[in-house]
C-alpha cells in the first residue's frame, strides 16, 4: 500500500508541474496585465517609470518560464503570493476557507453514495419494474438539472415556503459565534443539494453493476444453494457489484468540486468558491493559480483514494500490481 | 469452464466484450420487456421536443417581431398566466419569450463549442494514434494531466483572464471539453488501423497522412459526431453555470444561465417562476438530446446498447 501511494506521489509531481506551467501559460496568452490590475485606477495617471518599477517590483518583468519557477518555489516553501481582493497571504485566504468546503464536499459525497447505493440497489433488483423506472428517470433528470437551480429552488421550499430551514450562510445572522449545532442547521440544505446532484451518476452505475452482478455464476450459485433473496442481494450481488463502481468513484471528484463550487454560491457558503468567484471577477492571478493547482491536487488524492479502496474492497486486486 | 452462449442476456454483459454468460431469465425478460415498448416512444418524443426546440430558436426571434427586452413595469412579477404562460420578471419581461431568446443564446455558445471541441478532439486524437511511439505518449500524458482539473475551475481560470463575454466563454468551454474526444477518437483510430481495409491501402503504398485522412477518420467520424451532439447540452450547462456565477455572458443579454442569476433576487421575495422555467429549458432539451443521442447510438454501435451515458 505505501508503495501505490509512493508511485502516485510520484506521478503527481509531472501532473502539477504540468497544470501550473498550463495556468501561466494562459495568463501570458491573456490580455490580462498584473501591472494595471496591480495599480488600478492609479494606472491610467501614473508615469511609464512608475510603471515600470511596478514591473520589476512584482517581477512580471521576466520571462514566462522563471515567472513560473519563482512562483514555483516559492509555493514549495509555503508561500503562494499574496491576493490582490482579499488583501492577504493566498495560503491564509484558502487554509481559513478549505475547511468549511471540505466539510460541504464531504458530507455531501458520503450522503450521496450511501443514498445512491440503496436507490441503485433497488432499481436492480427488477430491471424494468416501475421502482426501476421511476429512479431511472429520475435519475436522468437530476442528472441534466443544474446544481445552482436546484439549490436555488430548495431554498424558495425549503426556506422560504415551509421555513424549516436558513437559506444560506454558515451561522445565524444574530449570532456571534460559530457552534457546532448552527453548523449542522445551515449545512443540511448546502449538503442536500450537492448531494442530490451528484446521486444519479451512483444510483446509475449502481444499478448497473448490481444489475449485471445478478446474473453472474456467484450469485446464480447463491441462489441455487437456497440463500435468502436479502442475503443473495447485500452479500454476493452488492458486493461484486460495487466494485466497478469504487474505481470510478475517484473520477467523480472534479464534478464534486464543480458542484460544490456552485452551490457554496447559491447558500452563500463560506468556502472557497466564494473566493473563486471574487478572484475570477477581478483577475486575482495569485490565487486563482493556487486554486487551480489546489483542486488539481483534490482530484488527485481523489483517484488515490479510490485505488485504496478498491484494493481493500476486493482481496484479488494487489496493491502493487 | 466452457463458455455457455445463450441469445439471453446478451445486451447486459457484451459490451465488455469478455465472455458470454446466462443471465438470470427473470431479469432479462423484464427488461427486454420494458426497454422495447418504451424506446420508440423515447425516440419520437425526444425527435418532437429538438424539432420544437430548434424551431423556436430559428424562426421565433426573426419572424414574430417580439421585443424580449421590452419592460412594462406595470406587469412586474405576474405569475405564469394565460396572457404569459411563464409569467413576467421583475421589470415585467414575458419570461416565455426571455426563455426562447436566452436558449439561442444557449444554444448557439453550446454548438460552437462543442463543435470546437470534437475539431480539437478528432485532430489531437488521430494525431496521437497515427503518430504512435513518444507523440503517442507524451500527447495522451497531458491529455490524462489535464482531466485532473476540474472542468468549472478550468473554464473559469480561461474567462477571467480573457474577461467575460460570449467568445471567452466558448473558448473556455470548447478548450476544457476536447479531451474526452481525443481519448475516443485515438482508441476508435487503433482498433479501426487492424483491419484488412487499412492493411490493404498500405500495401498499396499509401502514405501515412493519406491512410489517416481516406481511410481511419471517415470510420471515426460517428463516434466523434456522437461525442460533439452529446457535448452541446453539457456546454450548454458550463455556459450556464458560469453565467449564474456571474463570469459568463453580460446579464442583460437572456441566457439560461443569466436568467436563472437574473432571478434570484426575485426567487429570495418568493416568486418561483422566474427560477424554475429557464431551468426546465436547460433539462427538457438536455434530456431530449441525450435521447436521440443513445438511439443514435444504438444504431452505429448496438452492443453498447446498456451502456450509461449523459
Amino acid at each position: 500500500m505505501a508503495r501505490l501511494v509512493g508511485r502516485r506521489a510520484l506521478f503527481a509531481v509531472p501532473v502539477l508541474l504540468a497544470v501550473t506551467f498550463g495556468v501561466f501559460a494562459v495568463a501570458e496568452a491573456s490580455p490580462f496585465d498584473p501591472v494595471k490590475a496591480y495599480a488600478g485606477t492609479a494606472g491610467l495617471t501614473s508615469s511609464q517609470e512608475n510603471l515600470d518599477q511596478l514591473r520589476a517590483n512584482l517581477g512580471v518583468d521576466k520571462p514566462l518560464v522563471s515567472r513560473w519557477w519563482d512562483w514555483l518555489t516559492a509555493a514549495l516553501h509555503g508561500d503562494l503570493g499574496d491576493s490582490s481582493t482579499l488583501r492577504q497571504p493566498v495560503a491564509d485566504a484558502i487554509g481559513e476557507r478549505v475547511g468549511w468546503s471540505v466539510l460541504l464536499a464531504a458530507t455531501a459525497f458520503v450522503l450521496a453514495v450511501l443514498v445512491g447505493s440503496a436507490l441503485g440497489v433497488l432499481a436492480a433488483r427488477r430491471p424494468g419494474g416501475w421502482l426501476d423506472r421511476c429512479v431511472t428517470s429520475l435519475a436522468y433528470t437530476l442528472e441534466a438539472a443544474p446544481p445552482f437551480w436546484l439549490g436555488l429552488l430548495a431554498v424558495w421550499l425549503f426556506a422560504l415556503k415551509l421555513g424549516v430551514l436558513p437559506a444560506g450562510g454558515l451561522t445565524d445572522t444574530s449570532s456571534v459565534a460559530v457552534t457546532a449545532g448552527q453548523v449542522a442547521r445551515h449545512l443540511v440544505l448546502p449538503a442536500a443539494v450537492l448531494a442530490v446532484s451528484q446521486l444519479p451518476w451512483f444510483v446509475l452505475y449502481v444499478r448497473q453493476g448490481v444489475g449485471d452482478a445478478l446474473g453472474d455464476d456467484p450469485v446464480r450459485g447463491a441462489r441455487a444453494r437456497g440463500l435468502a433473496e436479502r442475503t443473495v442481494l447485500l452479500k454476493h450481488a452488492f458486493r461484486s457489484g460495487m466494485l466497478p463502481v469504487l474505481t470510478l468513484v475517484g473520477s467523480r471528484v472534479p464534478e464534486l468540486i464543480t458542484g460544490a463550487l456552485l452551490v457554496e454560491t447559491v447558500f452563500s457558503w463560506p468556502g472557497i468558491a466564494a473566493a473563486t468567484v471574487q478572484a475570477a471577477t477581478s483577475v486575482d492571478f495569485p490565487l486563482l493559480a493556487a486554486l487551480t493547482a489546489l483542486a488539481t491536487v483534490a482530484v488527485l488524492l481523489g483517484n488515490l483514494l479510490a485505488d485504496l479502496l478498491y484494493g481493500l474492497a476486493d482481496p484479488r486486486v494487489g496493491f502493487d500490481g | 469452464m466452457a463458455e455457455t452462449r445463450t441469445t439471453a442476456g446478451a445486451g447486459t454483459t457484451a459490451d465488455t466484450g469478455t465472455v458470454w454468460r446466462p443471465v438470470a431469465g427473470r431479469s432479462v425478460a423484464g427488461s427486454r420487456k420494458a426497454s422495447r415498448s418504451t424506446r420508440a416512444w423515447r425516440v419520437w418524443s425526444s425527435a418532437a421536443i429538438v424539432v420544437a426546440v430548434v424551431l423556436a430558436v430559428l424562426i421565433v426571434p426573426p419572424l414574430a417581431d417580439l421585443d424580449e427586452q421590452a419592460v412594462h413595469l406595470a406587469d412586474k412579477l405576474l405569475p405564469p398566466s394565460l396572457e404569459h404562460p411563464f409569467g413576467t420578471d421583475d421589470v415585467g419581461r414575458d419570461l416565455l419569450l426571455r426563455c426562447v431568446y436566452g436558449l439561442r443564446v444557449s444554444l448557439l455558445v453550446g454548438v460552437v463549442a462543442a463543435v470546437v471541441a470534437t475539431v480539437i478532439g478528432t485532430a489531437v486524437g488521430a494525431l496521437a494514434a497515427s503518430a504512435g511511439g513518444w507523440v503517442d505518449r507524451v500527447v495522451m500524458r497531458l491529455v490524462d494531466v489535464f482531466s485532473s482539473v476540474p472542468h468549472l475551475l478550468l473554464g473559469i481560470f480561461i474567462v477571467a483572464m480573457f474577461r467575460p463575454g460570449v467568445w471567452p466563454v466558448v473558448i473556455s468551454v470548447a478548450l476544457t471539453h476536447w479531451l474526452s474526444t481525443a481519448r475516443i477518437v485515438r482508441a476508435e483510430v487503433l482498433s479501426l488501423r487492424s483491419r484488412p481495409y487499412v492493411d490493404a491501402a498500405i500495401s498499396g503504398g499509401a502514405s501515412r497522412w493519406r491512410v489517416t485522412v481516406r481511410h481511419l477518420l471517415p470510420g471515426v467520424l460517428p463516434q466523434a459526431g456522437l461525442a460533439a451532439v452529446l457535448m452541446v447540452p453539457h456546454a450548454i450547462w458550463h455556459e450556464s453555470a458560469l453565467s449564474f456565477l456571474g463570469l459568463g455572458l453580460p446579464t442583460h443579454q437572456a441566457s439560461l444561465g443569466t436568467l436563472v442569476q437574473g432571478a434570484r433576487s426575485s426567487l429570495l421575495a418568493g416568486d418561483w417562476w422566474p427560477t424554475l422555467f429557464p431551468g426546465l429549458f436547460i433539462i427538457v432539451p438536455t434530456l431530449a438530446i441525450a435521447g436521440l443521442a443513445g438511439a443514435w447510438r444504438d444504431r452505429i454501435n448496438p452492443r453498447r446498447r446498456s451502456e450509461l451515458m449523459l
